[in-house]
């Protein structure tokens, strides 16, 4: 039986724990994985979970921590979503394609994270490619939702944000294209962070839509989420998008309050189709910041509609240029008929992709292809524009903005399996975020007939420490986030 | 709008994609709806706006051409599906 004092706790309270010698590193990745044994079966949020290494590195967090060296992620376990390079453990998009793709170097946020002195306990389940909104695109399994197993934990990180929310580890690093940390987060009640683009380095993420792909972190709490973002960002000379930025110390001003800040509620996003529990979870939740003193006012995104039809042009096509890497020749599937280059070529790729990846190759190589270049690829960066014009406009009034995360919360299993652009729309909320460039984050809002709501916020960019602000208020305000998912039978749960 | 079963061989010739009939028939349908649903930019008017690539402005990138540590021989070949002593092995690209 496993201990849920020890796999209920956040990084920051972990912290304490350990600094004050009242448990050890290797005890806490024990008990997340023996969690993981309890639980998994269940879930299945993992492709790999690395035993083995991870006790390793947690006897190494602890010599760090009895010598006094100790960093705020020292030898606290974590997981990181399968599209993320870890050297010596494999890496596979959850593709047939990279099945066997072991990396022989590390993406420079497991650097970071593995310098900080952090245990990597496993690799999280995703849709193929980070093309979904499930998790029901993995070539391997689906994960469930630890708040309902007959419903999807969202996507493309649905594997990291279900470990988070199921005790399987502290916080899990995932990445988000257009929503697929947002969306997901908000679907399985934790806290989710996509910041500007540029500010966390993509090198060593295994690109899908290379303009609007960034990592962030999947939380249990706002402080969390702080915390583990500035222990990722920075600029990194290997990505060419790299801002150069001093990332400030977004913790130690987290509880400067709300007071005086405007934030905007665009009308836009309470779209047809919004459940009603979302909705009030929503406009309840902006009652609890004006009640803070936040300035809440009507604005006005009147291009938000045409976003996921810009999206869905632009991400398919560069992910159409990213995924022609795939060639069987260097790594990854590579086919055993017999036949010539080019018959292997696509003999590899046809055996190697899952539906949605070739539907994406599909539309993007129709949108990129000649006499078809200008009306979909060209138009859909003009309408961009619009769309980032649009937002430095509202943010010149407000300095932020508050919205639903999800029209809808968890959703049953293969409901919009048959229907791609109905999988498509559960991203629409979180979309423009990713055209725009803007960083957002997903905090739990409460529940709905016993589900996770999301709130989203959204700041300009590099406005990171003005979302922490107000999602620490209102986290602080409310106690949604104690909520547990009701896994282990007992029912809802909250956290001590 | 509807695309054909040729052009959609025709993509996934350009995408070296294989794809049997039925493959070809499916997606032909997806496609066509998913396209559809991008008539929606046609309404608006952006002869007068510049396209945004990225997001973030983009200085110049350049670096100094440093001497730096090549990975090893070995470690690249490791997840290579065929190799013959330090080369990836591929299969003939001229014809005889």
């Amino acid at each position: 039986m496993n201990d849920p004092g020890l796999t209920g706790l956040t990084a920051h309270r972990a912290r304490e724990l350990l600094d004050g010698g009242e448990v050890s590193s290797v005890e806490l990745t024990r008990a997340a994985l023996d969690r993981i044994a309890d639980v998994e079966e269940r879930v299945r949020a993992f492709v790999t979970v690395t035993e083995g290494s991870a006790l390793e590195q947690a006897r190494r967090a602890d010599l760090c921590i009895a010598e006094g060296r100790a960093g705020p992620l020292t030898g606290i376990p974590m997981q990181v979503k399968d599209n993320i390079c870890t050297k010596g453990v494999r890496t596979t998009c959850s593709s047939k394609m990279l099945e066997r793709f072991t990396p022989p170097y590390d993406a420079a946020v497991t650097t970071k994270l593995h310098d900080a002195g952090a245990v990597l306990i496993g690799k999280g389940n995703l849709d193929e490619f980070a093309m979904g909104s499930s998790t029901e695109n993995s070539a391997f399994h689906t994960t469930l939702n630890p708040w309902d197993l007959g419903r999807v934990p969202g996507g493309s990180s649905g594997g990291p944000t279900a470990a988070v929310a199921a005790g399987e580890c502290v916080y899990a690093l995932g990445s988000d294209t257009g929503g697929s940390i947002r969306q997901p987060a908000a679907l399985c009640g934790v806290v989710g962070m996509k910041p500007t683009y540029g500010l966390v380095s993509r090198y060593g993420l295994v690109a899908f839509a290379s303009s609007l792909d960034q990592i962030g972190p999947i939380t249990r709490d706002v402080t969390d989420s702080a915390l583990v973002l500035q222990t990722v960002a920075g600029h990194d000379r290997r990505d060419s998008t790299s801002i150069s930025y001093d990332v400030p110390d977004y913790v130690s001003k987290i509880g400067q309050g709300v007071a005086g800040l405007r934030i905007g509620v665009p009308g836009e996003y309470f779209i047809d189709g919004l459940e009603p529990g979302v909705e009030s979870a929503v406009r309840r939740a902006v009652d609890v910041l004006d009640g803070l003193g936040a300035r809440v006012e009507e604005v006005s995104l009147p291009h938000t509609r045409y976003a996921l039809a810009v999206y869905y042009i632009i991400a398919p096509s560069e992910a159409s240029a990213n995924l022609a890497r795939y060639d069987g020749v260097k790594y990854g599937h590579s086919t055993s008929e017999p036949g010539s280059m080019w018959d292997a070529l696509e003999r590899t790729r046809q055996e190697g992709f899952g539906p949605e990846v070739k539907r994406r190759i599909m539309l993007g190589s129709y949108a990129l292809s000649a006499g078809y270049y200008d009306a979909y690829y060209l138009k859909a960066q003009r309408v961009r524009t619009l769309i980032r014009r649009e937002f430095q406009q509202v943010f010149e009034r407000v300095d932020a903005l508050v919205t639903p995360t999800s029209p809808s919360v968890a959703f049953r299993l293969g409901e919009r399996t048959a229907d791609p652009l109905s999988m498509y729309l559960s991203d629409i909320l979180t979309i423009p975020a990713n055209i725009a460039g803007i960083p957002g984050i997903s905090v739990p809002a409460g529940l709905s007939d016993g589900l996770p709501v999301g709130l989203q916020l959204l700041a300009p960019p590099l406005a990171e420490e003005t979302l922490f602000r107000i999602a620490y208020a209102y986290e602080q305000a409310t106690e949604w986030h104690m909520l547990r998912p009701p896994l282990d039978g007992g029912g809802l749960t909250k956290a001590a | 709008m509807r695309i054909t079963d040729d052009e959609v061989r025709h993509i996934a010739t350009l995408a070296r994609i294989g794809m049997t009939d039925d493959e070809v028939e499916r997606m032909r349908d997806e496609m066509s709806q998913i396209l559809e649903s991008f008539d929606v930019l046609q309404q608006i008017d952006t002869d007068a706006v510049e396209p945004t690539g990225h997001s973030v402005d983009l200085d110049s990138v350049l670096r100094s051409d440093e001497v730096a540590e090549s990975s090893p021989v070995a470690d690249v070949l490791l997840n290579a599906p065929d190799t013959e002593d330090d080369f990836v092995r591929v299969r003939a690209v001229l014809d005889n």
